[in-house]
């Protein structure tokens, strides 16, 4: 285990967090601000990765589709709103569950129609196609180094508008009590719509950037809900800041616990066995760790303030 | 008008019999195959490539009019059991094809073969079935599933890789793939990595490749995994120090995905898209034309299958002398895509295997490449604890 390895470990985990952060950012407001449980948000993720396949092959240009995805992705986050959840919020979260799952089968199905059942891909523009020589033997892919940076500048981004501009403050609020926001003549249903647009949207952006790194094909959100789903627990629902931490928390546990598992046991048990076990033991780390840290802070690591 | 109803009833029942009774003579094909999620396209390749055959055929298998039941196992096998059952129970076919994936063999398999249906496997091949429970009852088109991860190990030794750094899923197939390269390749492992079945991000098990001294890469990464891996691989650019070369990882299935990414890389297999036998190379454009995409060996083993099967049945009389339809079946009298192809006592096939490598076409699509044959007649190492 040299330091270079540790170091491009450490690296893929934090690309890994962002990720995962643009997609729980948005499943973390949704389930926290509105109590809705959002399902679908995963196939949120897909839709991204299949508008900018679509988009890079009308166009030809990255960066555009990369613009083009985007807009689609909240219009279509909107959308869903306006002909799906927006029914569903007063209901039980029963009924959320069934609806939203209905989502995730028909886009898959959709997905299938539309682009056939294979595993497509997306070739990145030259600039941001090369690796960058970090050591001597190690090179990192420039792309992946673009996803952490534009990771940490939509969680700045979130962070400021949550905490500091009018409207996030009417987001906090009407997460406690939305009864109270909408006496006081704020209209709580367009604020609902806003910030399920923007929650959909980030999903999208998560797909759009995991699009050329990871191929992209029917389902493919619905491992990544999963995870995200972990994420918003370990961060404490309806927190942005919680989210953030956990998700690189999560990120960087899952990535390095998948290369040292099986390292780490050898050196208690025979390479054998470790061989065995180890892969097993890492694909469960990240459980262990959410059961770990909920019998500790039971409402997450940094609860949002008021959500019950 | 009482009268008028009742008649109109009788004749309608009437006329149920006689299209029930016609359809009884049909010969009853059921399809078990994997049609959605991600490795849809697998099981869409089998039923293509199987109705292909049929379509040349007229719609009809040794002379019989063919009724073709196709079921999703889902990739379930609870779901995968549930239609293999109905299929031998409640619509009573002659004969089972199916499955894509092993473990989706091994839950249909008890069912089927219990109720003395003829089951015939286009593609998963499993140790568990060609050793000492063989059965009498199951046939196999395509290979035993060690076989190609064995050739890639003559592969290696025929390119003189001394090291080799081992990629695969932690899961049955992915075990026994390492197994059965370790059984022929002369040189070291350097590394045998496991990663979870569907794993998105192989950036770390890169890193530990380009640090690792290895001169060659064996993976088994099948479908989409295949796709990431093969374009990350290439975008950390590992291609210009290492040799890539796999089973399942760069197939017809997948190329589409990696493109130019794959080009050069070398796989195992019986049967490539150009390998030189007339009626593959007819197969094939007939393929291409018919649903415009390259047929991968999954296409080619259900034409096979198909043939197979029309082979058997024009050589029997009554599809209910089971001997007799197993001899037929067991004499592999048919024209295999493949060239040479017979069965060992085992029923899992005897042929040549070979060295591909990807190549890209001129009309811009891509697919693996006949370089040449590296192990003749080749059996499968289980076959001789099968008493059959």
């Amino acid at each position: 285990m040299s330091t270079t390895l540790l170091l491009i470990l450490c690296l893929n985990g934090l690309q890994y967090g962002m990720l995962l952060f643009l997609i729980s950012a948005g499943l973390t407001l949704v389930f926290g601000v509105m109590g809705f449980i959002n399902l679908a948000h995963g196939v949120q993720y897909m839709v991204g990765a299949y508008l900018l396949f679509a988009f890079t092959g009308l166009t030809g240009n990255f960066m555009l589709s990369v613009l083009l995805s985007l807009l689609c992705a909240l219009a279509f986050g909107l959308l869903l709103e306006f002909f799906v959840f927006r029914h569903l919020y007063t209901r039980s979260h029963l009924d959320q569950v069934l609806a939203t799952f209905g989502i995730i089968i028909f886009l898959n199905e959709l997905a299938k129609v539309v682009f056939g059942p294979t595993t497509l891909s997306i070739a990145l523009p030259e600039f941001l196609a090369g690796s960058i020589q970090l050591t001597e033997q190690l090179k990192y892919p420039i792309y992946r180094l673009v996803t952490i940076g534009v990771g940490l500048l939509v969680a700045i981004g979130l962070f400021i508008t949550v905490s500091y501009t009018r409207i996030g403050m009417l987001i906090r609020a009407g997460a406690t009590t939305p009864e109270m926001v909408s006496a006081l003549g704020v209209n709580i249903q367009r604020l609902f719509m806003i910030v399920f647009g923007v929650g959909a949207m980030l999903a999208g952006f998560a797909g759009v950037i995991a699009a050329p790194i990871y191929a992209v094909e029917p389902g493919m959100g619905d491992n990544m809900l999963i995870v995200a789903f972990v994420v918003i627990i370990i961060g404490g629902i309806g927190s942005v800041g919680g989210a953030f931490i956990a998700a690189l928390l999560v990120g960087l546990i899952d990535t390095l616990g998948r290369s040292l598992a099986t390292e780490i046991l050898s050196f208690v048990f025979n390479p054998s066995f470790a061989n065995q076990i180890g892969p097993a033991l890492a694909s469960m780390l990240i459980y262990v760790l959410m059961a770990a840290i909920l019998i500790f802070r039971p409402r997450g690591l940094l609860p949002a303030k008021g959500v019950a | 008008m009482q009268q008028l109803i009742k008649t109109t009833i009788a004749s309608a029942l009437f006329a149920t019999f006689i299209s029930s009774a016609a359809l009884a003579e049909d010969l009853k094909i059921g399809m078990v195959v994997t049609l959605s999620g991600p490795p849809a396209a697998l099981g869409q390749q089998i039923v293509d490539g199987f109705q292909l055959a049929l379509e040349e055929k007229g719609g009809m298998l040794g002379g019989q009019k063919v009724e073709l039941i196709i079921e999703d196992d889902e990739l379930k096998p609870d779901v995968a059991l549930l239609k293999a059952t109905s299929l031998v129970e409640k619509n009573e076919v002659d004969f089972v094809v199916g499955t894509v994936f092993s473990n989706m063999l091994q839950a249909i398999f008890k069912p089927v073969v219990q109720s003395k249906t003829f089951l015939i496997s286009p593609n998963a091949g499993p140790s568990t079935f060609a050793g000492s429970n063989c059965n009498p009852f199951f046939f196999v088109t395509s290979y035993q599933n060690n076989q190609n991860a064995e050739v890639s190990g003559m592969v290696a030794n025929a390119e003189g890789f001394k090291n080799v750094f081992a990629l695969v899923p932690n899961y049955q197939a992915g075990r026994d793939n390492v197994d059965g390269f370790k059984q022929t390749f002369e040189g070291q492992l350097t590394d045998e990595v496991f990663t979870p079945l569907g794993h998105q991000d192989f950036s770390a098990e890169l890193a530990r490749m380009s640090t690792s001294d290895a001169d060659a890469v064996f993976a088994f990464m099948p479908g989409g995994m295949g796709v990431r891996l093969v374009n990350q691989f290439a975008n950390a650019g590992l291609s210009e120090n290492m040799k890539f070369m796999s089973v399942f990882t760069t197939d017809e299935t997948t190329l589409p995905g990696q493109k130019d990414a794959a080009v050069g890389f070398l796989a195992a297999g019986s049967w490539a898209p150009d390998l030189p036998v007339d009626a593959n190379l007819a197969f094939v454009k007939a393929f291409e034309a018919k649903y415009g995409y390259v047929p991968g060996s999954y296409a080619m083993q259900a034409y096979d299958t198909a043939s197979l099967i029309d082979s058997a049945v024009s050589k029997v009389d009554d599809l209910s002398d089971k001997d007799a339809v197993r001899a037929a079946l067991k004499a592999a009298d048919f024209e295999s895509l493949r060239g040479d192809f017979a069965f060992n006592n085992n029923h899992y096939p005897v042929q040549d295997f070979h060295m591909l490598n990807v190549v890209k076409r001129d009309d811009g699509k891509y697919h693996t490449s006949f370089v040449r044959t590296l192990a003749e007649d080749y059996a499968d190492s289980f076959h001789e604890q099968c008493k059959m």
